[in-house]
């Protein structure tokens, strides 16, 4: 990591940075307040499913958030990002109003900026190890600031390719075309490699496409850094199940030297309760597949989507609240949480919960769904919820929620979307001969390298963790390019 | 994108079309299906791969028009593309000897049932196959099917063609005639119901291959949920093929009305 704390201190000590700090006393740079993002307001944003929440910042707003970064000469904020982005360079670019310069140093660590800066909790990364903090202050808003630099970048129509090696020639497969795999691919173009993405569905993007609604990702800002890696040489598979369409062994017949699995979490959970698999009962991958690949709330598509005047949606992750925001754009006039912990343990982002309760949903907390009853046509018209308090920690850290004993209360419902987690597809672990998967499914790697059992295996994200954010997902996939430069390097 | 080969009409409503497409035709089982896409706008749906020809690189799939997509289908013409496809999807059928199959076909079920008909009857099974449909000209694939039986029956509801009766009428007769070893059965879900009905009267290990709403065909969606010996299963990738005795058909059939409602008004569209 020396080599790395040296070129970090050689960049803050470039002359336009010791100038930039010197422009401004520190105390006025404190006493700035934290920007507010701009946001479309909410009686008007819940009439459309793709009209984005967040507008971004002003070139002059960004501007003056980016006064504020102190630009510690030991920047922890860099300790907090799973790619460890150099902020303070990009932030400081954006003060100079070098917005061209702070988009490349993003795409120098991530080859999804955009996307990022819109979806990653920040919150609890970057944001949470600014100084700012320890001063008690706001901290920068640099997601805000790398969205912005991103969509400068984008809508400048002047979109810049980072540096890429000469091709090695040498084949590499990534499996999925979700964030993880993208950031492997993205990585991996740059050393040189001739790099193919494997996609099941019709269109690249994994999770960025069917599960995030474009009113918080635009399918635009997907596109977008699609046709970078695109422009960079990465080559784009769909409608292939690699193990089906081929397999892993006629693939390395291909020539491929190895492969990147970012299959991701595709099983859906249920709660095995009675009346769950009643008519309009379903998992939130197929509410919102439905909605945000197939477009089937759009009149001209032949895809149908259940619309209902009260829709449930159980859970309290950020998949909840995007499922339960959509039922408000598709029309319920109630749209209400249904969560068995407390607000406090809501794993969802707080953006989210705030834009949520903007948006007029209800929050049934501390309610837990123990059954589903039809009506005379076999739909599902009611749920019967048990009341829960809070006991003791769990595993998790978080106070265990247990049932309050009779206390059972029932609501009528048109529609239930489950949206409590996912587990790690089986499809792909069950083509790959001694692989080592977990008790849960998921595929055993090295933590360092991200490499499997089986040597020219590698695997991260959701297939990895289980369930975890873009951020995570994308970090494994740079630390698997790298490991797996190393080794086919070695071989 | 993959190009139609070959289209032909079976029936009033039903097509056969041979389309390119060289890595499924090498890697596909019987038993395993495909999922498919008419156009930017169009719906994803499963259907099942009839055969396939690996020096040609073609599969063969059959369609009945019954919803927006396979209406779409069936009006595309030899040249024209699908949009997408993917597969070969679903775990194929356990094939093995087993000594007598009965092979039960309703409607268009005759078109997943055939490769089934033939791999068992390569695996030296003989096989006995039951047809049935509510008139004459609503029998496909008799004459691909005749090839791999040792036995054909032919049974209609009007009497028009074979003999007049439903397929469980046909298929008791055969299984109080001789030792059945084990069953198969597709066709319209009711028609599997009765058909799983009569051969567990009679103990007789029993498959059906399940045609369920699905939009990703790979796990993700769970809308191909299925209730198995109680168990809650997904077609696209626990299936398309269960223990007939221990399906919910009465979900099953609930399950497949789940979006009429959504797709009458977009048919008035």
């Amino acid at each position: 990591m020396t080599e790395n704390t040296d070129k970090l201190e050689q960049e803050r000590n470039e002359s336009w940075r010791a100038e930039l700090r010197n422009s401004m006393p520190m105390k006025d740079r404190v006493a700035i307040e934290r920007v507010k993002m701009n946001e479309i307001p909410p009686e008007e944003r819940i009439k459309s499913q793709t009209c984005e929440v967040n507008t971004g910042l002003t070139e002059e707003q960004a501007v003056l958030e980016a006064k504020r970064c102190m630009d510690c000469p030991k920047p922890t904020c860099i300790e907090g990002c799973p790619v460890n982005i150099n902020i303070p360079k990009f932030i400081k670019n954006i003060e100079r109003k070098n917005f061209a310069a702070a988009a490349a140093t993003l795409k120098d660590y991530s080859s999804l900026p955009a996307v990022c800066g819109r979806v990653c909790p920040q919150e609890k990364q970057c944001e949470a190890k600014c100084s700012y903090l320890k001063m008690k202050k706001e901290p920068v808003a640099i997601g805000y600031l790398e969205r912005f630099a991103a969509d400068y970048e984008r809508t400048s129509g002047n979109t810049q390719i980072p540096k890429i090696n000469a091709p090695n020639g040498i084949k590499v497969g990534a499996i999925g075309s979700g964030p993880s795999s993208l950031s492997f691919a993205g990585d991996m173009i740059k050393l040189g490699y001739d790099v193919t993405v494997f996609e099941a569905l019709h269109a690249i993007g994994g999770v960025l496409k069917y599960g995030i609604p474009e009113f918080r990702l635009p399918n635009a800002v997907v596109d977008a850094e699609l046709d970078n890696l695109a422009r960079m040489g990465v080559k784009f598979e769909k409608n292939f199940v690699v193990g089906r369409t081929a397999s892993f062994e006629d693939l390395k017949e291909a020539g491929y030297k190895a492969f990147y699995v970012g299959s991701g979490a595709g099983l859906p959970n249920f709660m095995n309760i009675p009346g769950e698999n009643l008519n309009g009962v379903m998992s939130s991958n197929e509410y919102l597949t439905r909605v945000n690949l197939m477009c089937a709330n759009c009149d001209d598509t032949d895809t149908p989507v259940m619309h209902g005047k009260v829709v449930a949606v159980v859970g309290g992750g950020n998949t909840a609240m995007d499922s339960v925001r959509t039922a408000k754009r598709l029309g319920a006039e109630r749209a209400i949480i249904i969560y068995r912990r407390s607000r406090e343990e809501m794993p969802a982002r707080l953006e989210e919960v705030k834009h949520a309760i903007e948006e007029g949903i209800e929050f049934l907390n501390l309610h837990n769904p123990i059954e589903y009853l039809p009506n005379a046509e076999g739909r599902v018209a009611k749920v019967r919820l048990q009341k829960m308090e809070l006991g003791e920690p769990d595993a998790s850290g978080r106070r265990k929620p247990v049932p309050i004993e009779g206390a059972i209360e029932e609501i009528d419902i048109d529609i239930a979307v489950v949206a409590i987690g996912v587990s790690p597809n089986p499809l792909i672990p069950a083509c790959l001969k001694g692989i080592k998967v977990t008790r849960k499914g998921t595929i055993e790697v090295c933590e360092e390298t991200m490499q499997s059992a089986l040597p020219e295996i590698f695997a991260g994200g959701d297939i990895v963790r289980g369930g975890a954010t873009v951020i995570l997902a994308m970090g494994d996939g740079r630390k698997a390019a790298s490991a797996m430069h190393d080794y086919l390097s070695k071989k | 994108m993959n190009k139609i080969i070959e289209k032909q009409q079976l029936s009033e409503t039903v097509f056969k079309f041979v389309v390119e497409a060289p890595l499924i035709a090498k890697s596909r089982k019987p038993g395993n299906f495909v999922i498919l896409r008419i156009g930017e706008k169009g719906e994803r749906i499963p259907l099942t791969i009839v055969d396939s020809d690996l020096e040609k690189g073609t599969i063969t799939l059959i369609v009945q028009t019954v919803g927006a997509t396979s209406a779409k289908l069936c009006k595309l013409n030899t040249g024209d593309f699908i949009t997408d496809l993917v597969g070969p999807l679903g775990k194929a059928t356990h094939v093995s000897k087993v000594g007598t199959l009965l092979a039960m076909g309703g409607g268009v079920g005759n078109a997943p049932l055939l490769p089934i008909v033939k791999a068992f009857k390569e695996a030296g099974n003989r096989v006995i196959t039951v047809l049935a449909a509510r008139n004459k000209d609503l029998i496909i694939l008799e004459d691909e099917m005749r090839k791999y039986s040792d036995e054909l029956i032919v049974m209609t509801d009007d009497g028009s063609s074979g003999r007049k009766g439903l397929v469980t009428d046909g298929a008791e007769e055969v299984i109080k005639r001789e030792k059945i070893d084990e069953c198969i059965a597709i066709g319209p879900a009711i028609m599997m119901k009765f058909a799983a009905m009569l051969t567990k009267k009679y103990n007789i290990p029993t498959q059906c291959s399940l045609n369920t709403i699905m939009v990703d065909g790979t796990g993700m969606c769970g809308a191909c949920r299925v209730t198995v010996g109680g168990e809650t299963k997904f077609t696209c990738v626990d299936g398309p093929e269960f223990d007939a005795h221990k399906i919910d058909f009465d979900e099953l059939l609930k399950r497949l009305g789940a979006y009429k409602k959504e797709e009458t008004e977009a048919k008035n569209h």
